[in-house]
């Protein structure tokens, strides 16, 4: 069990840091929204699977508010993200750094 | 569960008003499902949860009305059944394609944004297969016609005009397993009477919908 | 009981296969080349390697409270994901970051105007 406690460790922190990168690279709002989600999402899995592991149950309902929560960050981020222009008036662009088109 | 964020309805009017019978039957699922979430929250099925859950339900219900939804079918078990099996085989099937995508090295994957136009045209049909379509890999619903009835879906590697109507067949086999679940009568018709056919051409544009209002 | 280390092996596969999607949700998120595809891998593995591990929890768990509360868990999840989804790749497609070079066709393109309008873009959220 050890073996498998550390490679199940091992996994979700090296996917937590490979989002945090993505959220600190972005290069758009949504791109950090997307890499948000999944670091939340790996959050709420790496509890869960030490709620499997010590067999305590005690943080089960925070996750039931994360995996709701996460949801409406997204959702209304998004929804700004999409309001920011009028009419048939050219997008402004939502990175900070170079652009997808080629 | 009904609001996948496609918003305002210019063609709400368009769809039959709901009998008085069918919106208590609405009420009734919804008041179901509330409860079971608040027993579920809870932890088990006592009476005091279930009478509690009633009240709730019921007062939420009251503070935040649904929209109409027509649901004119009924539950098939063994559609239902099948329709979950294929869900879940489809499920690790494409996580494990996509999860190959991301450790494979090589040029980045194709993918394709298609238009596919559901053969039955309700609300809840468009509302579940978008859905059911977005929860499996390497699929996301991005842009729904609702006054048409398309679903503009982006999918993930595929590489070329094959790929895609393979793609489109297999979303229109996916609206005939949710019908097959949860259709009505008519609906399984349409259905039966379509299966093996090409799929249906999109519908054509809506007259004045190429001119731009504020031009 | 002789259930039990059957069991332990399940939770093992299924807290591994859980973890092992959310770390190619991870680098997916780094290696894809645009939005659209960032999001495809972020929101979906994470859907099943969510599921797994809390399966993997339910089996190690097994009380009714905790079953239920995990049930729940896996219900919000599969009904907010597709909606967290949308929304990001509905924004993402008007604020054109994708990536056409890669794009076999795009059946939109030609629509996006006009639904657009339709839809209400930008309105204010009901």
């Amino acid at each position: 069990m050890t073996v498998i406690t550390v490679a199940v460790t091992v996994l979700f922190a090296a996917a937590g840091i490979l989002a945090l990168s993505r959220i600190i690279r972005g290069p758009s709002v949504l791109d950090r929204i997307v890499a948000t989600d999944v670091l939340l999402a790996t959050v709420v899995a790496a509890i869960a699977a030490e709620a499997a592991y010590t067999g305590d149950a005690t943080a089960l309902p925070v996750l039931v508010v994360l995996s709701i929560l996460g949801f409406t960050g997204s959702v209304s981020v998004s929804r700004f993200a999409t309001r920011r222009r009028d009419g048939g008036a050219p997008r402004p662009p939502l990175h900070t750094g170079g652009t997808h088109e080629p | 569960m009904t609001g996948n964020g496609t918003g305002r309805d210019p063609a709400a009017g368009e769809r039959p008003p709901l009998t008085r019978r069918d919106r208590r039957r609405n009420r009734i699922i919804a008041v179901t499902a509330l409860v079971l979430v608040w027993c579920l929250l809870w932890g088990s099925f006592s009476w005091a949860n279930v009478l509690g859950g009633l009240v709730l339900a019921l007062a939420v219900l009251a503070a935040f009305p649904l929209p109409p939804v027509t649901f004119a079918g009924r539950v098939h078990p063994i559609g239902l059944l099948r329709f979950a099996v294929r869900f879940l085989a489809d499920l690790v099937v494409s996580s494990v394609q996509v999860a190959r995508l991301a450790f494979r090295a090589g040029e980045p994957p194709r993918s394709a944004i298609l238009a596919v136009a559901p053969r039955i045209r309700s609300d809840l049909n468009l509302t579940l297969t978008g859905v059911a379509l977005s929860l499996i890999p390497g699929s996301l619903v991005i842009e729904v016609d609702r006054r048409a009835g398309v679903l503009y879906i982006h999918a993930l590697g595929l590489r070329d005009a094959e790929d895609v109507e393979r793609f489109r067949r297999s979303v229109l086999d996916l609206e005939a397993r949710i019908i097959g679940a949860i259709g009505s009568r008519e609906e399984r018709r349409v259905i039966a009477a379509a299966r093996g056919s090409p799929p249906p051409p999109l519908p054509p544009t809506p007259p004045g919908a190429g001119k731009d209002p504020t031009a | 009981m002789s259930l039990e280390p059957i069991l332990d092996v399940v939770v093992a596969v299924c807290l591994i296969g859980g973890a092992l999607l959310c770390l190619s949700a991870g680098v997916a998120l780094v290696r894809f080349p645009d939005l659209m595809s960032r999001m495809h891998a972020a929101t979906k593995p994470q859907t099943l390697g969510l599921l797994l591990v809390l399966l993997g929890c339910a089996l190690r768990l097994r009380t009714r409270e905790d079953v239920t509360t995990l049930v729940l868990i896996a219900l919000f999840q599969l009904a907010t994901a597709p909606v967290a989804a949308h929304m990001v790749g509905r924004a993402g497609y008007r604020s054109r970051l994708v990536r056409r070079d890669l794009l076999v066709t795009d059946e939109l393109a030609a629509d996006a105007e006009r639904i657009g309008r339709e839809n209400g873009e930008g309105g204010p959220a009901r």
